[in-house]
């Protein structure tokens, strides 16, 4: 199929889940062989001809870096455009960029701890799309989570009960809030037909009108007159940083969740069913794979990504729970998702890249005169050239290896 | 409107009010180096709102010699905010630092100026608490509730119906003050006057709340007239949006604090750690009447500017809130500490706080 | 709750509907045209606010609100436009895309936008539908601007031209089987480029009507992901233009609920009140989401349905 024209476009009626998947010049089930040589940036990539042998490896996985990097430099090239069409300095531009990211101790703590939450939401976005959905509504999860790791904190706090007990609860309280919520995402999907995309989206505006009810409601603390918050969690509750740093342990808890669900999703059974769900829903069913249970399995994980991220906003950064948890994280870490490919470990250095666009963004407000959305309109160009290329993917000719059969 | 708290303001309980200071130095080695004051909004610097009023009092501080501002807008009440007045510490040579949101006080403005105590950082709400917040810290603020009592009476003579609208985002103490004097000052030249109140708990996905809740003003100002309702403002002058119906506003004058601080630095000299106020030292103002006013509307606002000057109480008790409970006894002095934990709606407002 | 205060509720909700409604009816008419053709834009949020600030603008710059109007239009069309040649790209993901140009064109219109938030801009004038009556509640109620009436237009012309015109079929064709276009000889992504650069420039008259009518003013907070939601309205509209009318009405009268039921008096739990449309999406997307009604009216290429 496909011939000599747009193969996707000479799909059947489209079997697949969504689109977030790889647009598969045919199908899934060349995906799925593709995963079984090479499991990096599987999703997106897909290959309509056989490959042969490491090398054919070794090459998608430079093609693999070479894109992205390539899309992160023509994006520059593109602001730089921009900024010298406002007769502003693009070396001075990058230059901030530099010194407020990553140009002292200090600036590279700043970027580290902005990051922090990013690469939770990232890999929020991330796992579900490993599977074929378009998951965006952590930032509900976040939120909800956040304010479920503080409501549990007041009979804890108030009961005397040891941190050591009372935080491990804390945190399993939120990743639980949030896994159901994204949870409720995949179930609805699967069993009840409703799109996920806009579903997260609408269960996002519910989970943050909820917290606001409570915090301004029933949970309010009386002291927190003007700000209305739950209870705070105190000194001792309090999540310090990493010694030797500022920076939070909620890096490090992205950390290890990176590299657990990178492993997850490329080394066992249940990420390689997930994946071939994504590839092609249909097969995978005719398969006896449980694809309701691998939906709603892959929801959870993201939910849970995101609720620990809220948790680390509430026991780290705020010391309770407030309107200020709504802070756009969930929103940054589709793109940051997007940038990486939906690959949990790549997550990581694009988490930091961003958190050391927000960590420079000041510093461009203050040094060059711009106004806030400077960095607003430089994540949209990096988005959209990078989702642009793609389509470059396959078709970048001294990466590929010897094929046969036909091409897009 | 909704950033002001002041559970801690014991400190003021020794004077009817005022530039009420608590002074520490600011290090007059420093008089020699550049002052490097660094100012940090919550939303945009122009917003119609709360953080325009900053920004544009900010310009006072502007032009005094050796003083440099940096300013940063639409920084969350999250880390960020602790990260962006560090950042401004460690890579500008910041040694002022303005923090103009309320969220950002409790934990970020205390734990940064525990961290660098040779910096001095100033924030608007009245929570700095001289026993245990940081002495390099400070707080400074304006107590809006007395320009809307006298929006009350000049919308209470100018409403045909004696009917007032107020919207308002979140029923939090200052704001419920800020209805309950539009009420009162209605009330003073109408007996038959009352406020009708409704909360927005105006949330949004990218915007957060306090941004949403300082970008309303301008959206209720521009609704109104075009439904050819007279309206007040509040904030910053709104009065350009709404050529026809406009009364009056209340505004903030921060610029009466920033030129405090300016002359002290200017000066070498301490900036105070504790300054709030209201009409009668100058820290807040109506904006000039609008089309909206009528004569003797005019006249009688004047007249309550002139009270509040010399001090008159806007809370005469008793005072019965809307459920018909007693919530104010005797008369309370309009820097009563006892007003800041505001938890009620007068009796004349249409409204309810849960 | 008595009788007038359900009056007086039920009359906030009418005058709500049609005054919140109009920027989801053009938004969702843009999208529904859009995903006729088989692609999804999820970008509409950004061609809404960018349409807004460039309305703002125009109205400031020359004086005429009408002008603003199609300057937003013309930007929601450039958007679209390259939306529509992106998506064309082999391998691109159209949601992807979507969610990119929804970035973009919120930081087009924030960074661009700053000097117009201070500016009062002349605005469009409202038809006073219900002056006669001398009731001042139904007056207020009643005063309805044109594009209403353009959009519950356009509505009934793309419902007809979707039926009956030979292009209304080349777009049904292009969105539920690619393969059997292309047979009859139609370029596909041409197709889609236009109906996804039309349904940009509805998209873009959407934000117009937010800065120049209601609330009428041009700040950063002004859509609270708007754009976003009448993408949602297009799926529970079913693909259908007069529905996608009765469904941005329904959306109305739900976000007038929390501030109409507060002015009677009752405002406990008013969080939950103004999240209404919100919750309501939700389950008319649930109980809707399995019918078989349902999934036959969605064109066949579109990668959002199942």
């Amino acid at each position: 199929m496909g011939a000599g024209g747009r193969g996707r476009d000479a799909q059947g009626p489209p079997p697949q889940l969504s689109p977030t998947r790889g647009r598969s010049t045919s199908g899934g089930w060349p995906d799925m062989a593709a995963a079984k040589t090479k499991a990096t940036a599987m999703t997106m990539v897909s290959t309509s001809a056989p490959t042969t042998g490491l090398s054919a490896t070794a090459l998608r996985r430079i093609e693999a870096l070479v894109i992205p990097v390539g899309a992160l430099v023509g994006s520059a090239l593109v602001f730089s455009v921009f900024l010298l069409v406002l007769g502003k300095s693009p070396l001075q531009f990058f230059g901030l960029i530099w010194t407020g990211g990553f140009g002292s101790a200090f600036s590279v703590q700043n970027t580290l701890l902005r990051s922090a939450p990013l690469i939770l939401t990232g890999l929020a976005f991330a796992i579900p799309a490993r599977i074929g959905l378009t998951v965006i509504g952590a930032e509900g999860a976040l939120v909800l989570g956040g304010f479920m790791a503080a409501a549990v904190a007041i009979p804890l706090v108030t009961g005397g009960w040891a941190p050591q007990i009372g935080l491990p609860l804390m945190a399993l309280m939120a990743m639980l809030t949030g896994a159901a919520w994204i949870g409720l995402v995949g179930w609805l999907r699967h069993y009840r037909g409703v799109n996920e995309t806009i579903a997260s989206l609408l269960l996002s505006y519910i989970a943050i009108a909820t917290m606001n009810f409570f915090v301004e409601g029933p949970l309010r603390d009386p002291a927190s007159a003007n700000k209305p918050s739950t209870m705070p969690i105190g000194e001792l509750y309090r999540v310090g940083p990493i010694p030797g740093t500022t920076v939070h342990w909620g890096l490090a808890a992205g950390l290890v969740l990176a590299v657990v669900l990178h492993i997850l999703m490329t080394r066992t059974t249940f990420g390689f069913a997930a994946r071939m769900t994504g590839g092609n829903v249909r097969a995978a069913q005719a398969q006896g794979l449980p694809v309701g249970f691998l939906v709603v399995g892959c929801c959870a994980i993201a939910g849970a990504c995101a609720g620990l991220a809220g948790f680390f906003e509430v026991a780290a950064v705020h010391g309770q729970a407030n309107a200020s948890l709504v802070a756009g994280y969930g929103f940054t870490g589709i793109l940051v998702a997007f940038l990486a490919r939906q690959n949990a470990l790549a997550i990581v250095p694009v988490a930091i890249l961003f958190g050391a666009l927000a960590a420079s963004g000041g510093l461009i407000q203050r040094r060059m005169e711009m106004p806030d959305a400077t960095i607003l309109v430089l994540q949209g160009i990096i988005f959209v050239v990078l989702l642009t290329s793609e389509t470059l993917y396959g078709r970048i000719p001294f990466l590929q290896p010897r094929r046969t059969g036909d091409r897009t | 409107m909704i950033r002001s708290n002041v559970t801690r303001r014991s400190l003021l309980k020794t004077g009817a009010a005022g530039l009420a200071a608590a002074t520490l130095p600011l290090n007059l080695a420093r008089a020699q180096t550049p002052i490097v004051l660094g100012a940090v909004y919550v939303g945009p610097r122009d917003d119609f709102g709360w953080n325009q009023a900053h920004a544009l009092a900010m310009d006072v501080l502007k032009q005094v010699p050796g003083v440099t501002v940096i300013e940063e807008e639409k920084v969350p009440e999250t880390d960020a905010v602790a990260q962006s007045m560090e950042s401004m510490i460690n890579l500008d040579g910041a040694n002022l630092i303005l923090a103009t949101s309320f969220g950002y006080y409790n934990p970020f403005v205390i734990d940064t100026a525990k961290k660098y105590p040779n910096v001095q950082f100033r924030h608007a709400a009245p929570l700095w608490n001289k026993e245990t917040d940081p002495i390099n810290a400070g707080s400074y603020f304006c107590y809006l509730n007395q320009a809307h009592f006298v929006n009350g009476v000049a919308a209470g003579l100018s409403s045909p119906t004696g009917k007032i609208g107020f919207v308002a985002a979140k029923p939090i103490p200052s704001v419920l003050s800020n209805i309950n004097s539009v009420l009162l000052g209605a009330r003073s030249v109408n007996p038959a006057a009352v406020v009708q109140v409704i909360f927005t708990g105006e949330w949004s996905m990218p915007v957060r709340e306090a941004e949403a809740a300082n970008a309303l003003p301008k959206v209720v100002i521009e609704t109104a007239e075009s439904r050819g309702v007279k309206s007040c403002g509040h904030n910053a002058s709104q009065a350009a949006l709404a050529p026809n119906g406009f009364i009056t506003g209340a505004e903030y004058k921060w610029e009466t604090i920033y030129k405090l601080y300016a002359d002290a630095l200017a000066a070498g000299t301490e900036v105070p750690n504790f300054v709030v106020g209201g009409y009668h030292n100058d820290m807040i103002r109506n904006s000039a009447y609008g089309a909206g006013a009528t004569p003797e509307a005019i006249a009688a606002a004047d007249a309550a500017i002139a009270g509040l000057k010399e001090g008159k109480p806007i809370y005469v008790g008793p005072l019965k809130d809307n459920a018909g409970n007693l919530v104010i006894e005797g008369t309370k002095d309009n820097y009563d500490p006892v007003l800041d934990g505001m938890n009620f709606l007068l009796e004349g407002v249409q409204g309810s706080l849960t | 709750m008595t009788g007038a205060e359900l009056f007086i509720v039920l009359f906030a909700m009418i005058g709500g509907a049609i005054r919140v409604s109009t920027p989801f009816m053009f938004v969702a008419l843009g999208e529904c045209l859009t995903e006729k053709s088989g692609r999804i834009n999820l970008g509409h949020e950004g061609n809404l606010v960018l349409g807004a600030m460039v309305a703002y603008a125009v109205s400031f710059t020359t004086g005429s609100p009408w002008l603003g109007v199609l300057a937003a239009g013309g930007a929601g069309l450039i958007l679209g436009a390259m939306h529509g040649w992106i998506c064309a790209l082999p391998r691109v993901n159209d949601i992807a895309v979507g969610i990119a140009f929804m970035s973009f064109g919120t930081g087009l219109a924030f960074f661009f936008g700053k000097p117009f938030i201070q500016p009062s801009a002349p605005r469009l004038e409202a038809i006073g539908l219900g002056d006669w009556t001398g009731n001042p509640a139904i007056a207020q109620a009643l005063q309805v601007n044109p594009l209403f009436f353009v959009g519950v237009a356009l509505a009934v012309f793309l419902s007809w031209a979707f039926a009956n015109t030979r292009w209304g079929l080349i777009l049904r064709m292009t969105g539920d089987s690619a393969a059997s276009a292309r047979a009859m000889g139609v370029s596909i992504d041409l197709v889609r480029l236009l109906a996804t650069a039309a349904g940009g420039f509805l998209a873009g008259i959407g934000g117009a009507f937010l800065s120049l009518y209601y609330p009428g003013s041009w700040n950063e907070g002004l859509s609270s992901g708007q754009g976003l939601m009448a993408v949602a309205l297009v799926i529970f509209a079913r693909w259908d233009p007069i529905r996608c009318v009765w469904a941005a009405l329904l959306f109305g009268a739900a976000g007038a609920l929390g501030p109409s039921l507060q002015s009677i008096g009752i405002s406990q739990g008013y969080y939950f009140f103004n999240a209404a449309p919100y919750i309501l999406t939700l389950f008319i997307m649930i109980a809707s989401a399995r019918s078989k009604s349902a999934a036959s009216d969605a064109p066949g290429e579109l990668s959002i349905v199942k």
